[in-house]
């Protein structure tokens, strides 16, 4: 005689303190093992996209920032660049410098926060406010130059809203010397931590042919193994004239690709955008960062796909032209989304507390997957 | 004995234990909660490099009193779909489990509710009480949250005892009793008398015995923290997946309950640690009453030291809290059955050896 056991459907969230805002699992379990999982999204649909087509070209950058609000400088940075390439306008040096150093400073503060969140979803709940104490500094910078912490609104078409604070620069300099040796207290703390190893090294092991088949782009394609990154490969804003690497998962703690190396990859980012602010900061051209800004922004008929590497991936905006002031579509492949649909992949045979370590792992901000 | 001096009060028998049994819960558990919470905040804060409470009272000292008349102002919500009865009685029989420990607990020579010779026996029969409470409250809130989370505490709890019983066994194989009031009176003298350091007796034995018994300490003291479900332990609570575990669905004073039961439990077991390792309430340097000439200073003495050791194998747990992350609860049970118990199987032979010696 066998014994019927009967598979339990467990709804994890909307509110759940550790599914990084309003996404609902549907989690199918046989004892604690799951066996399906499907991801229901959309609470926190705004219709960005539909929204675009009302807007003129400069009121759809506020718009951009809520979508990855843990990156808005990286969405900002993707639309502008899109819109300047159909306008076909050169901006100053400094402007570039100057964005490239937001959007790594914003790559910072982003990869703090999914790090942090990461070590509490895990269950260190110390790391997760050192992360932040870090990310603090970050977003005091961001203050000074353009007013806001979170939602800036700072890269224009052709230009910047302001330029930088004269403390700017002192200010930046200061934050990466403390940042340093924080980063290195932080390996000390968890990264190496005998137990968050058990917990993420050999879970949720994404193989590069399956990271590819689905898309899958920013640090978790890095950790399975492939040196892809926008910055080099796709070269945009003034990248190229950084000496930086692109960090691999090695699988250094179990397989290539394990929850571990995704963790690990975002850690050794962090590294190489300090070199890239340092480099930008000591190569400063000066210059006016209003000055390109066009009066009138209206391009040409045609269609663009630009594509920015964000602290997730690739944030690739498709922006279609009638030749009026506002846009007739803006399409956005938003990392978060595409990199979501690999949850029912991963977790499959693993625990219900390992969902939560696979999550953490993809790290998805609901802003972006929902739009 | 504060006993003799309750019969002669009331001259009732009956009357004096009640009042004998009553007196930890006043005189320490509700106090010592009060304190601890607020401890744990704060090591928290600064663990965390920020402050803490700071806003009631002196570096928010009253905070824990805010909290409390918080908790009792509060609804006490109990669901449609909840089991009334269990669910009502399943705070009472938590806190009553880890209460009922401290009646055998010596808090200093003469404070001590029952002077029983099964004391050790007693508190792992009577902590056993904790799991059927954990159970009832994740079976009565009808939450899947809660039962998922009271299954891998009951399953914590039951595989922890197994190794935390071995190195007990061990301690009752060298000692030949099980009164934690006669293993604290073993331990009388100085600290080199005490069991962590191979007892009182001064012979071949006892410098054989030390690596064990450092050995034995820290696997009781690594089982204790699972038993208290305390990170890295803290699976069934684990806030990250189970919301709040077994107590998600209670509310004000019953919520209170089980905070209050899980910080008696966690100054219980650090004083058992501290009473079979670290000598009880003995001084580890000998006592101020003796050398003053004042008897009356000395069970004061006494209690101090016994809330010292204990309050400081409260704030280890509590620094291991807030430093480490959580083990799987599959990595839990073999953390137990894998190493814990067979270390601390061979750790009681080779204890049992050497005694024979």
């Amino acid at each position: 005689m066998s014994i019927k056991t009967e598979e339990m459907v467990l709804n994890m969230g909307p509110q759940h303190p550790s599914t990084h805002g309003v996404l609902r699992l549907e989690l199918t379990l046989d004892g604690e093992i799951i066996t399906k999982v499907v991801p229901h999204i959309g609470y926190l649909h705004r219709c960005f996209e539909k929204h675009c087509e009302v807007m003129t070209y400069p009121q759809v950058i506020p718009y951009t920032d809520r979508m990855d609000y843990l990156a808005a400088m990286g969405n900002e940075l993707g639309y502008v660049i899109g819109v300047e390439k159909l306008l076909g306008i050169q901006v100053p040096e400094r402007v570039e410098y100057i964005r490239v150093i937001m959007a790594e400073l914003q790559r910072i503060a982003s990869h703090l926060v999914a790090i942090g969140t990461y070590g509490a979803d895990i269950g260190a709940f110390t790391p997760f406010l050192y992360c932040f104490r870090d990310r603090e500094r970050i977003l005091n910078l961001f203050e000074i130059t353009c007013g806001a912490r979170l939602l800036y609104n700072y890269i224009w078409i052709g230009g910047l809203s302001h330029d930088l604070h004269p403390d700017f620069v002192r200010l930046t300099k200061e934050f990466i010397r403390e940042f340093k040796p924080n980063l290195k207290e932080l390996n000390n703390l968890l990264t190496f931590n005998k137990i968050f190893i058990d917990r993420t090294a050999n879970v949720g092991i994404l193989p590069l042919e399956t990271a590819i088949n689905f898309g899958i782009t920013g640090p978790m394609l890095r950790a399975s193994g492939l040196k892809w990154d926008l910055r080099k490969d796709d070269t945009y804003s003034v990248y190229d004239k950084f000496d930086f690497e692109i960090p691999v998962g090695s699988g250094k703690m179990g397989t290539v690709g394990d929850s571990w190396d995704r963790y690990y990859v975002r850690v050794l980012e962090m590294e190489e955008s300090i070199k890239i602010i340092e480099q930008a900061i000591a190569q400063l051209p000066d210059g006016d960062v209003t000055s390109a800004i066009p009066k009138k922004i209206k391009p040409p008929v045609g269609h663009i796909y630009s594509r920015v590497e964000n602290p997730r991936g690739e944030l690739g905006y498709f922006i279609v032209s009638d030749g009026s002031t506002s846009p007739f579509r803006v399409k956005v492949r938003a990392p978060s989304f595409v990199n979501l649909q690999i949850m029912d992949e991963l977790c499959r045979g693993h625990l219900v507390a390992d969902v939560i370590a696979i999550l953490g792992s993809v790290d998805i901000v609901l802003g972006e997957v929902d739009r | 004995m504060i006993y003799d001096f309750l019969y002669n009060l009331t001259g009732s028998s009956v009357l004096a234990g009640f009042l004998i049994a009553l007196l930890p819960l006043f005189a320490f558990i509700l106090p010592f909660a009060l304190f601890a919470v607020l401890l744990e905040r704060k090591v928290a804060g600064h663990i965390q490099d920020r402050l803490g409470p700071m806003r009631v009272g002196y570096h928010g000292i009253l905070q824990t009193i805010a909290d409390i008349i918080k908790l009792v102002q509060k609804e006490d919500i109990i669901a449609k779909e909840n089991d009334k009865l269990f669910f009502n009685i399943a705070p009472v029989l938590t806190f009553v489990g880890s209460y009922a420990a401290f009646a055998v607990i010596p808090f200093s020579s003469i404070f001590l509710g029952a002077k029983i010779d099964l004391g050790i026996f007693y508190i792992i029969a009577v902590t056993g009480l904790v799991v059927a409470g954990i159970l009832m409250a994740g079976w009565a809130s009808n939450n899947k949250y809660s039962l998922l989370g009271a299954m891998r505490s009951a399953a914590q709890i039951i595989s922890y005892e197994i190794p935390t019983i071995l190195v007990v066994l061990s301690i009752v194989m060298m000692t030949g009793t099980m009164s934690l009031f006669d293993l604290s009176e073993n331990q009388t003298g100085y600290f080199w008398n005490w069991y962590i350091l191979g007892g009182p007796s001064m012979s071949l034995q006892k410098f054989l015995l030390i690596p064990f018994m450092l050995i034995g300490f820290l696997i009781i003291y690594i089982s204790t923290l699972a038993e208290v479900n305390r990170t890295p332990f803290d699976i069934p609570e684990a806030e990250s997946e189970l919301v709040s575990g077994y107590h998600t669905e209670y509310s004000g004073m019953k919520f209170a309950m089980f905070f209050l039961a899980e910080y008696a439990n966690m100054f219980a077991v650090s004083a058992i640690v501290a009473t079979m390792f670290f000598g009880g309430y003995q001084s580890p340097f000998g006592y101020l009453g003796n050398s003053l000439n004042m008897s009356w200073l000395i069970p004061l003495e006494q209690f101090f030291w016994f809330i010292f050791k204990g309050i400081f194998f409260v704030f280890v747990q509590m620094w291991l809290r807030w430093t480490l992350p959580r083990l799987r609860v599959d990595q839990l049970m073999a953390a137990s059955w894998k190493y814990l118990i067979p270390i601390a199987f061979v750790n009681l032979l080779i204890i049992g050896f050497i005694t024979l010696i």
